[in-house]
C-alpha cells in the first residue's frame, strides 16, 4: 500500500531534478507569500471584488498584461537555459529530454501565453477607448475569456512540477505526440492548457468584432476608425476563422490518445500529415493574428510622434485586410519538403511571397509619415524605429524561405530559427513594448522613466542582433533546430557562444524594464492631463487612468483623428463646453467567469491524467455555471448623474 | 436608479439583445469552420479502413433516414415555436419547444442506439482511421444536439417564469438559430457520411 502510494507520488510530482525541486520551493514560497500578504493587509475581499469578479475591460486588460509579462519571464528563462546548453560543444548542462521539454514549453508559452494575452491586453485597454465606447460588446464573456486564458496557462505551467512537461515541440506533431511515443501526461497538459485558453481567444475574437462594428461613437464611420482599431478588426477576423481549426486539431489529437483512435497514428490507416496540415491552417494565420495589432500600434505611434496624420490611411486599411485574407493561403510553406508536388508548392510559394507586398506598403507608409514630420524621440518611437530595419531583414529572410526549392536547404535549420525570431521579436515583441510605453500613462496615470528605458532599449536591441545574426550563419553551416548538443569538429562553437551572449543581453534588457516599472510606481512622472503625448485619438480625451465608465459624455466624431479635431476646434472657439450628464448603463460584476474557469481547470486536470471522474465533475461544474448565468436576469445597473459628476470633479473635469 | 426612465431602459435593452443575436451569428460562423475541419478530416480518412471493415457494412438505411426525419421535423417545430412567440402566444410557444425537445431526445437516443449496435458488432472507434473519423464527426454533432437540449430546457423554464420579454425573446431566437444550424450540419452528415457511405 505504502509502496504503491510512493510510486504514484514519484510519478505525480516530478522527482530527481534539482531544478524542479528549486521550482517546487519557489512556487510554495511565492504562494505562501501571496497568501500572507493578502491576509496581513486584509485584501482578500478587495481582490475578489475589484479584480477577480470584474467585468471592466480596462482591469481585464491589465490582468492580461501582468500575466503575459509573467509568462514572458518564464519563456525567457527557458530561452536562456537553451542558449546555455548550446553555448559550447559537448556541453552537458541539460540532458536531452530536459532540453526537449524546454524548447517545447518555450515556443508554446511565448506564442500562446505571452504574445496572445499581451495582444488581448491592448484590445481590452485601447479599443473601447479609441472608438468612444463605454465597454466591449459582451463584458461578461470578456471576463470569461480572460479567466479561461489564465487557467489554461496555469494548467500548462503546472506540467513543469506535476506529471512532467510536454516534449514533442510547440506544435506537437504526431506520431511523436501520440500515445506510443509520448505516454506521459505532458502531452495532455499541452492539449488541455491550449484548448481551454483557445476557447477564450475565440470568444474574444467574436467579442471585439462586435465591439468594433456595433459600439462606435456616433459619427465614427469605419473609415474614421483609428488604425489600431482597424488592425484589431483584421486580427479578430483571422481569429474567428483560424481558432476553430485549432480546437478541432487538439480535440482530434486527444481522441487518438484517449480513445486509442487512429487519426494520426502510423498504424490503423492514420495520416500524420493531416495533423500537420490542420495545425498550420491555424498556425500560420496565428502569426498574422499577433503581428497585425503590432502594425496598428506602430501606426498610432508614428502619427502621434511625427505630429502628422498617418500617410496613406486607406492603403493601410486595405493592406491589413489583404493580409488577413492572404494569411489563410500560406500554411503549406511550413512543409514544402513534405512531397506535395511542384504545383502545390508553387501556389503556396507565390501566396507567401505575395503577403510581403501589403506589408511593404505599410513600411513605406510609416516612413512617409515620418518624412518631414516633427519627430519626437520618445520611448515608444524608439522601439518603432528599431522595428523597421529589424522587420525588413526578417521579411527578406522570409522571402528567401518562401522560395520552395531553396527551402529544401533551409528547412528546419537554424536559419529558420533566426528568421522567425527576427519577425516575431522584431515585429511583435518590439511592437507590444512600444504599445506598453505608449499606453502606460493611460493605464496607470504615470510615465515610465526615460533613462532606464533607454538602457532597456539598447541592451534589448544590441542583444537581439548579437543573438540572432550568428544563427543565420549557423543555419547555412548545417546546424539544425531541436538538437541539444553538437561535436567540436562541426565548427559551430564560436558562433553559438556569441549567440548565447546576445541572449543574456536581452535578459538584462528585461530586467531593466522590470526595474523601470518598479521605479515608475514610486517616482514616475504623473500624468494629470490625460493627454501626455498630445495624442490624436479618443483615448487621450479622457482622464488617466479613465473612470470605470470611460466617457462621461459620449463624444461625437466627425472624421479621422477625432481627438485632434476636437482639440483644434476648442482652440478656435476658446469656449469651455459644458456637458450635461445622463445616467450610465453598466454591467454588474460577476464571480461566475472565475468560478467557471476553475471548473474548466479541474476538468482539464482530470482529462490530463485520464481521471474520468474528475473530468465529469469539472464539466458538470462548467455546465452549472452556464445555467446559473442563464438564470441571472438582474445583471446591470445605472450609475446616477450625481456620482458621475462627483467622479469627474475629482479628476479635475467640470461638467 | 431614479434617473432610469422606463423609456431609456427599454431602448437600451433592445439594442443589447440585437447585438447578442448578431454575435451568435458570428459564433455560428466559427462552428461552421469547426465542422468544416472535421468534415475535411473525415474526407481524407474515409478510405483509410486499414484493410478492414467499412461503413457500408454498418450503416442501416432505416436508422439514419428516421434520424434525419426526426431532426428535420424538430427544426420545423422550433420554427413554429418562434412564430408563436412573434404572435405573443406563450402557451403554443412552450408547447412547440417541448415537442422540439422530445424530437431532439429521440434523435440522440437513436444515435446512441446506432453507435451501441455498431460497437457491439465490432466497429469500435479504435479499429481504423475511418471509424475514428466517423465517430468523431457524428458524435460532435450529437454532442451539439445534447447541449442544445439542456439549453432549451433551461429556456423553457425561463419562459414559464418570466413570460415573453425582450430577454427571453432573444434567447428563443438564439436557440432556434442554433437548432436550425445543427439541422443544416446534419444534412451534410446525411449526404457525405451516410448516403455516400452506403452507395
Amino acid at each position: 500500500m505504502l509502496d504503491k502510494l510512493k510510486d504514484f507520488l514519484s510519478h505525480f510530482f516530478v522527482t530527481g531534478e534539482p531544478m524542479i525541486y528549486g521550482a517546487d520551493v519557489a512556487i510554495l514560497l511565492t504562494l505562501a507569500g501571496i497568501i500572507f500578504v493578502l491576509t496581513y493587509l486584509k485584501k482578500w475581499k478587495w481582490l475578489w471584488r475589484e479584480w477577480l469578479t470584474t467585468v471592466d475591460h480596462k482591469k481585464i486588460g491589465i490582468m492580461y498584461m501582468l500575466s503575459s509579462l509573467l509568462m514572458l519571464f518564464r519563456g525567457g528563462v527557458d530561452a536562456l537555459l537553451m542558449r546555455m546548453q548550446l553555448a559550447f560543444p559537448q556541453w552537458h548542462f541539460l540532458d536531452s529530454n530536459h532540453y526537449n521539454e524546454i524548447f517545447t514549453t518555450h515556443g508554446t508559452i511565448m506564442i500562446l501565453f505571452m504574445a496572445m494575452p499581451l495582444m488581448f491586453a491592448f484590445f481590452n485597454i485601447v479599443v473601447p477607448l479609441q472608438i468612444g465606447a463605454r465597454d466591449v460588446a459582451y463584458p461578461f464573456l470578456n471576463a470569461v475569456s480572460f479567466w479561461l486564458f489564465f487557467f489554461g496557462a496555469m494548467l500548462f505551467n503546472l506540467s513543469f512540477v506535476i506529471g512532467g512537461s510536454p516534449d514533442a515541440g510547440w506544435l506537437s506533431y504526431p506520431p511523436l505526440s501520440g500515445m506510443q511515443f509520448s505516454p506521459g501526461p505532458g502531452q495532455d497538459f499541452y492539449i488541455w492548457g491550449i484548448q481551454i485558453s483557445g476557447i477564450g481567444s475565440l470568444a474574444s475574437g467574436i467579442n471585439f468584432i462586435m465591439t468594433i462594428l456595433k459600439m462606435r461613437a456616433p459619427g465614427m464611420k469605419l473609415m474614421h476608425m483609428p488604425l489600431f482599431t482597424w488592425s484589431v478588426l483584421a486580427s479578430c477576423i483571422i481569429i474567428i476563422f483560424a481558432f476553430p481549426v485549432l480546437t478541432v486539431t487538439l480535440a482530434l489529437l486527444f481522441i487518438d490518445r484517449f480513445f486509442d483512435g487512429h487519426l494520426f497514428t502510423m498504424t490503423g490507416g492514420g495520416n500524420p500529415m493531416m495533423y500537420i496540415n490542420l495545425i498550420w491552417m491555424w498556425g500560420h494565420p496565428e502569426v498574422y493574428i499577433v503581428v497585425l495589432p503590432a502594425f496598428g500600434i506602430f501606426s498610432e505611434i508614428v502619427a502621434t510622434f511625427s505630429q502628422k496624420k498617418i500617410f496613406g490611411y486607406k492603403s493601410m486599411v486595405f493592406s491589413m485586410m489583404i493580409i488577413s485574407v492572404l494569411s489563410y493561403f500560406t500554411w503549406v510553406h511550413h512543409f514544402f519538403t513534405m512531397g506535395a508536388g511542384a504545383n502545390v508548392n508553387v501556389f503556396f510559394a507565390i501566396t507567401t511571397m505575395a503577403i510581403g507586398i501589403p506589408t511593404g506598403v505599410k513600411v513605406f507608409n510609416w516612413l512617409f509619415t515620418m518624412f518631414r514630420g516633427r519627430i519626437q524621440m520618445t520611448q515608444p518611437m524608439l522601439w518603432t524605429i528599431a522595428f523597421i530595419p529589424c522587420f525588413v531583414v526578417g521579411g527578406a529572410t522570409g522571402v528567401m524561405l518562401s522560395a520552395a526549392p531553396a527551402d529544401y536547404q533551409y528547412h528546419n535549420s537554424y536559419f529558420l530559427v533566426a528568421h522567425f525570431h527576427q519577425v516575431l521579436i522584431g515585429g511583435v515583441v518590439f511592437g507590444f513594448f512600444a504599445g506598453l510605453y505608449y499606453w502606460w500613462p493611460k493605464m496607470f496615470g504615470f510615465k515610465l522613466d526615460d533613462r532606464l528605458g533607454k538602457w532597456a532599449f539598447w541592451t534589448w536591441n544590441i542583444g537581439f542582433y548579437v543573438c540572432f545574426m550568428p544563427q543565420y550563419a549557423l543555419g547555412f553551416m548545417g546546424m539544425t533546430r531541436r538538437i541539444y548538443t553538437y561535436d567540436f569538429d562541426m565548427g559551430w562553437g564560436p558562433l553559438n557562444v556569441i549567440s548565447t551572449v546576445g541572449a543574456f543581453f536581452m535578459g538584462i534588457g528585461f530586467i531593466f524594464q522590470a526595474w523601470q516599472i518598479l521605479h515608475g510606481i514610486k517616482y514616475g512622472e504623473r500624468d494629470v492631463t490625460g493627454d501626455p503625448w498630445n495624442g490624436r485619438t479618443l483615448e487621450w480625451s479622457i482622464p488617466s487612468p479613465p473612470p470605470h465608465y470611460n466617457f462621461a459624455v459620449i463624444p461625437t466624431v466627425t472624421g479621422q483623428d477625432a481627438w485632434w479635431t476636437i482639440k483644434k476646434e476648442r482652440k478656435k472657439k476658446k469656449a469651455k463646453e459644458t456637458a450635461t450628464f445622463s445616467p450610465i448603463h453598466m454591467p454588474k460584476n460577476s464571480g461566475i467567469p472565475f468560478i467557471m474557469s476553475v471548473f474548466w481547470f479541474i476538468a482539464g486536470f482530470g482529462l490530463t491524467f485520464h481521471w474520468v471522474w474528475m473530468a465529469i465533475f469539472g464539466l458538470t461544474g462548467v455546465g452549472a455555471c452556464l445555467l446559473a448565468r442563464s438564470f441571472q436576469y438582474n445583471s446591470d445597473y445605472y450609475i446616477p448623474v450625481d456620482e458621475i459628476r462627483h467622479t469627474e470633479d475629482s479628476v479635475g473635469r467640470v461638467g | 436608479m431614479a434617473y432610469a426612465t422606463a423609456h431609456h431602459e427599454e431602448h437600451h435593452d433592445e439594442h443589447d439583445e440585437g447585438i447578442k443575436v448578431m454575435g451568435f451569428w458570428l459564433f455560428l460562423v466559427t462552428d461552421c469552420i469547426l465542422f468544416g475541419a472535421l468534415f475535411a478530416t473525415y474526407a481524407v480518412l474515409v478510405n483509410h479502413t486499414a484493410g478492414g471493415l467499412t461503413g457500408k457494412e454498418f450503416f442501416e438505411v432505416p436508422g439514419f433516414v428516421s434520424e434525419t426525419f426526426i431532426l428535420l421535423t424538430s427544426s420545423f417545430t422550433s420554427g413554429l415555436a418562434v412564430l408563436s412567440m412573434h404572435k405573443g402566444k406563450i402557451k403554443p410557444l412552450i408547447g412547440w419547444l417541448i415537442v422540439t425537445l422530445l424530437l431532439g431526445m429521440c434523435f440522440v437516443g437513436l444515435e446512441i442506439h446506432e453507435f451501441q449496435t455498431m460497437v457491439h458488432e465490432g466497429a469500435t472507434i479504435s479499429i481504423s482511421a475511418f471509424f475514428t473519423a466517423f465517430y468523431t464527426l457524428v458524435s460532435t454533432h450529437g454532442l451539439h444536439v445534447s447541449v442544445g437540449i439542456i439549453w432549451m430546457i433551461s429556456i423553457t423554464i425561463q419562459l414559464k417564469r418570466y413570460g415573453i420579454t425582450s430577454v427571453t425573446k432573444r434567447k428563443v431566437t438564439i436557440i432556434s438559430l442554433y437548432w436550425h444550424f445543427l439541422d443544416a450540419v446534419w444534412i451534410f452528415l446525411y449526404t457525405v457520411v451516410y448516403l455516400m457511405g452506403v452507395m
